[in-house]
């Protein structure tokens, strides 16, 4: 078949680069060896437009063992234990078809923490929707939820806490993010670098179908009005095999039978090969008549471009073969010995006794093009004149209005569909700040959080970027974990135009920023460019994924009042920053503005301090002030611990609405026994932490005044009116 | 005491129980489906999970596993049997239990902790349970709807055969309290001669405070009394 400039802008490869292609290799492509560099070449597998600025986020100290650039990045937690954990996105499929699209993201990104050897231990997840008035929503929100909860229900990896967002940038475009977390001995990690020539690679798991055939270039582009023609290359996931090729690798990961594994995951068998043979500095050659196929005559191009799921890719050393044939018989899987390394530098492929293909290593990964897209900074959003008379607003009914809407809602309608304690170690479930997993056998637990501000980012992307990660690592504290590190998706538009390459540019530079402050670096991730319909960009997405450690789970703090009769107090200053806040989108509607402003400084100290008083055994109850503001907290204090509140706004100079629904950022509520009140004023003060004490617990009321004086119950229905509503099961 | 857990492709609660039973001091294997023969046991449990992905319909290929002729023998011969979640579906299969487990009412998964009222005290599993009849344990599953028609619940009402039945906080037995739209409320029932007990919720998850309970650890208790 002759190449044409149709079939090459087909394969989304632009003139340039096809040029650059026939210098790299000596020759014409043929069609195959074409959709092996598409596969290769396009933005989601060659980070071409984002390569240079994610050299810039700090992804190194003590803690960390495995950085970017494996199948998921390991931190150190301690007792020769270590910490496998990634954020993956899978945006576009999930538009096209929910919940495939989103049952094969958690399978994606779970292979991606046990092909390094670790058992997973959980999963989060964070969803973004289109206006919940968009005629798509309620079908894509029930899909994407079903989706995951169907993946990890079945496979038996308990899906702790996530986040789920409505937005209309998201209409035509929503975002699923899914995070795996996974635990592994320090010294039975295995990586994707192949080693050592003549070695037999091998192929297991599910048979090869014509599922996903050029997915990842798929989520490489903007949807057009036919997004829905696209179904074709949305994979199809089986759960059930995944937990068999779970168990099977992990049963041969026993002994020393592989060199190196890697997954088939984006762009399958292609980048999985091309992978592990170029970070090895060798050759592969492979026989793709021994690919095990589903269906009937398919092609070397069908086989090396499907992301038929639940399939990896090992490198055995040689003689090991009968032995682990006989695990993946047991578990019912296929295995195929398909080739070999070589010491050629190439990927040849061989069929029928031909060679099919034969590509310089080289060509598909050191030198796939790297681009330097032009960007535009950045305008922060400006504030516009307000109403004169909000702050006559009643403040029971604004926290009313708040607690209702979409995105304040409390979600158990969501969780409640994922099993969130298989395994037995669920120590705090979803619903609190982070999720805290027991290490198993152990009283020490890591802490999960995973957040995302796209309004902020939006508004500003550089104060965004830094207040995403300032989120992660107060989520983490405020249950009593040191955080370590993160993992971070970033998802944006089309980085062709200027002003989306200047929101991510900008966006990782406050990333980077917050993360090299607070020394918490970044160890995986991924990036979702081209999240764009008709012109129409998602809101700059940066999710992030944070893990942290509690050595002794003694020392766990959950946000729930425990006691009547404690006292509250607000750690951090209140300037009552009201833009971009819940108060403002929900009861005023104003979307401009800027962002509250992140102090570095401050957000650190206060969260040393805030560690300092729970390794005191000093405090209650921790809740992180965020989204909605100080009188949300506390109001999900109280809901959760069915303990009221009385409180009163300190005097100084900003107005009630200010104080109680400004979203000024480092700041925690902490609930403190009476015993304890001076000893923790006196350590605030002698570290110049700023505080005010704003009130006491109490029996069944939130009470600011009396026209502001809630009941419990009236509270909680608030919060949990509005999913229920919304799927018709009040 | 010594138990077997049976291990289907696909039960992913295997582990969690078998952590239980050795908590209490249960001496514990695990067996693969595939296996013929059972070790010397006094109790077998079957899992919850997904056993063969829950392909054709719950339960269904589990309960034609080879292990299965033989769990079938160790109950006819009046050994203990406990199916809890995917392991009840399996029992209801093999025919050792009556009834049908149907999806959930509402047509979703549910994961959440439930009230229980503990209705017959008298089995092997739930003798401790006469001094906490009102208990809280998770529930994860997608098809816990029971189902039983009219003469089939007059007999396991008349004949105390129900193990379990969903209640409120205050162990009220009503339609609020009714996660999933079962028959007459119910959680897990027993058979004739009481050694079969399939239950929908799962006790050994919950058997540490840590947990945020252990009335799951009463069970295991009970069998050990």
């Amino acid at each position: 078949m002759k190449i044409t400039t149709e079939i090459i802008d087909k394969h989304g490869i632009k003139p340039t680069e096809y040029k650059k292609i026939v210098n790299l290799i000596g020759k014409e492509p043929n069609l195959l060896e074409l959709g092996i560099f598409s596969a290769m070449w396009n933005e989601h597998c060659s980070y071409k437009s984002s390569k240079k600025y994610l050299k810039t986020l700090p992804t190194k100290n003590e803690k960390v063992i495995q950085g970017p650039g494996e199948n998921a990045g390991v931190v150190d937690i301690e007792d020769d234990d270590a910490l496998v954990f990634k954020i993956e996105s899978h945006n576009h499929p999930s538009y096209i078809e929910p919940y495939q699209g989103a049952a094969t993201g958690v399978g994606g990104i779970l292979r991606d923490i046990f092909t390094m050897g670790a058992r997973p231990i959980a999963t989060l997840n964070s969803i973004h929707f289109g206006n919940h008035n968009h005629p798509k929503t309620k079908n894509l929100l029930n899909g994407v939820v079903s989706g995951i909860g169907g993946y990890g229900n079945c496979i038996g990896i308990p899906t702790v806490g996530g986040e789920v967002k409505f937005d209309n940038s998201y209409n035509e475009n929503i975002l699923v993010n899914a995070m795996a977390v996974g635990l592994v001995k320090k010294n039975k990690i295995f990586y994707s670098k192949a080693k050592g020539v003549n070695q037999p690679v091998i192929y297991v798991g599910s048979k090869t179908g014509r599922d996903g055939i050029h997915g990842a270039s798929m989520a490489s582009a903007e949807f057009d009005e036919n997004a829905e023609e696209k179904k074709l290359t949305v994979q199809v996931g089986d759960p059930f095999t995944e937990k068999l090729l779970l168990e099977a690798c992990l049963e041969l990961m026993k002994d020393d039978s592989i060199i190196s594994i890697q997954d088939m995951g984006a762009a399958g068998l292609t980048s999985s090969s091309v992978e592990m043979a170029s970070k090895g500095n060798l050759g592969i050659e492979i026989n793709l008549d021994k690919i095990p196929c589903r269906e009937e005559k398919m092609t070397p191009y069908e086989m090396m471009l499907s992301e038929s799921q639940e399939r990896m890719l090992l490198i055995l050393n040689s003689g090991k073969e009968e032995n682990a044939k006989k695990i993946f018989d047991k578990w019912g899987l296929d295995f195929s010995i398909i080739g070999k390394t070589t010491n050629s530098k190439n990927l040849v492929l061989n069929f029928n006794r031909k060679e099919v293909a034969n590509l310089p290593l080289s060509s598909l990964s050191s030198d796939a093009p790297v681009y330097e897209r032009k960007w535009k900074k950045n305008l922060i959003s400006k504030k516009v004149k307000l109403p004169k008379d909000f702050k006559s607003l009643k403040i029971s009914e604004s926290l009313k209005k708040i607690l209702m809407s979409p995105n304040n809602s409390e979600k158990s309608w969501v969780w409640e569909q994922y099993d969130h304690t298989v395994m037995g170690d669920t120590i705090q479930k979803p619903g609190g700040d982070s999720s805290v997993i027991r290490i198993h056998g152990k009283n020490k637990g890591v802490a999960l959080t995973v957040d995302s501000s796209s309004h902020y980012c939006l508004a500003d992307p550089i104060t965004g970027g830094k207040q995403v990660v300032c989120e992660a690592w107060r989520n983490l504290i405020s249950v009593g974990s040191k955080p370590i590190a993160i993992t971070n998706c970033l998802n944006f538009g089309n980085p062709e135009k200027n002003e989306i390459m200047g929101q991510f540019v900008e966006t990782i530079d406050g990333i980077s920023q917050a993360c090299k402050y607070l020394d918490f670096p970044v160890v995986s991730g991924n990036v979702s460019f081209y999240n764009e319909t008709q012109n129409k960009a998602i809101s700059p997405t940066p999710t992030i994924g944070g893990v942290g450690l509690i050595k002794n789970l003694d020392y766990m703090m959950t946000l729930n009042l425990k006691e009547i009769g404690s006292y509250i107090f607000v750690v951090g200053k209140t300037l009552g920053h009201l833009w971009q806040s819940e108060f403002f989108r929900e009861i005023l509607e104003i979307k401009d503005g800027p962002p509250p402003e992140i102090n570095l400084f401050n957000e650190k100290n206060n969260g040393i301090l805030i560690q300092k008083l729970i390794s005191k055994k000093l405090v209650n109850s921790v809740h992180d002030i965020s989204s909605g503001g100080m009188l949300v907290a506390l109001s999900e204090m109280c809901i959760s611990g069915k303990i009221g509140a009385k409180i009163k706004v300190p005097r100084n100079n900003i107005s009630p609405h200010e104080y109680l629904f400004g979203e000024d950022q480092s700041r925690y509520l902490i609930e403190i026994n009476a015993k304890n009140k001076d000893e923790v004023s006196e350590i605030l003060e002698k570290s110049n932490i700023y505080y005010e004490i704003i009130g006491k617990t109490q029996k069944d009321c939130l009470y600011l005044n009396e026209e502001c004086n809630i009941k419990l119950t009236d509270l909680s229905k608030s919060n949990s009116f509005w999913f229920k509503n919304f799927f018709k099961e009040n | 005491m010594k138990s077997s857990v049976i291990v289907f492709p696909g039960s992913n609660c295997d582990r969690d129980v078998a952590v239980a039973l050795e908590k209490f001091q249960i001496k514990n294997q695990m067996v693969w489906h595939d296996e013929s023969s059972l070790p010397k046991s006094d109790l077998v449990v079957l899992p919850g999970g997904f056993s063969y992905g829950d392909y054709l319909r719950t339960g269904c290929i589990a309960s034609k596993s080879r292990i299965i002729n033989d769990v079938l023998k160790h109950a006819n011969e009046g050994g203990l049997v406990l199916g809890i979640c995917n392991g009840f579906q399996i029992l209801i299969e093999t025919g050792l239990l009556p009834g049908v487990l149907l999806r959930n009412k509402k047509l979703r998964f549910l994961s959440k902790n439930v009230f229980l009222r503990v209705i017959n005290v008298s089995s092997k599993f739930c003798l401790n349970y006469n001094k906490k009849n009102i208990i809280e344990l998770p529930i994860a599953h997608n098809e816990g709807n029971y189902f039983a028609n009219d003469e089939l619940l007059k007999k396991l009402e008349d004949k105390n055969l129900i193990a379990f039945k969903y209640c409120n906080e205050k162990g009220d037995i009503n339609k609020t309290s009714n996660p999933n739209g079962s028959s007459n409320n119910i959680a897990g029932i027993l058979n004739d001669k009481k050694n079969i007990l399939g239950m929908m919720p799962h006790p050994e998850r919950l058997i540490d405070p840590l947990l945020s309970g252990e009335d799951g650890s009463i069970m295991f208790e009970s069998l050990l009394t």
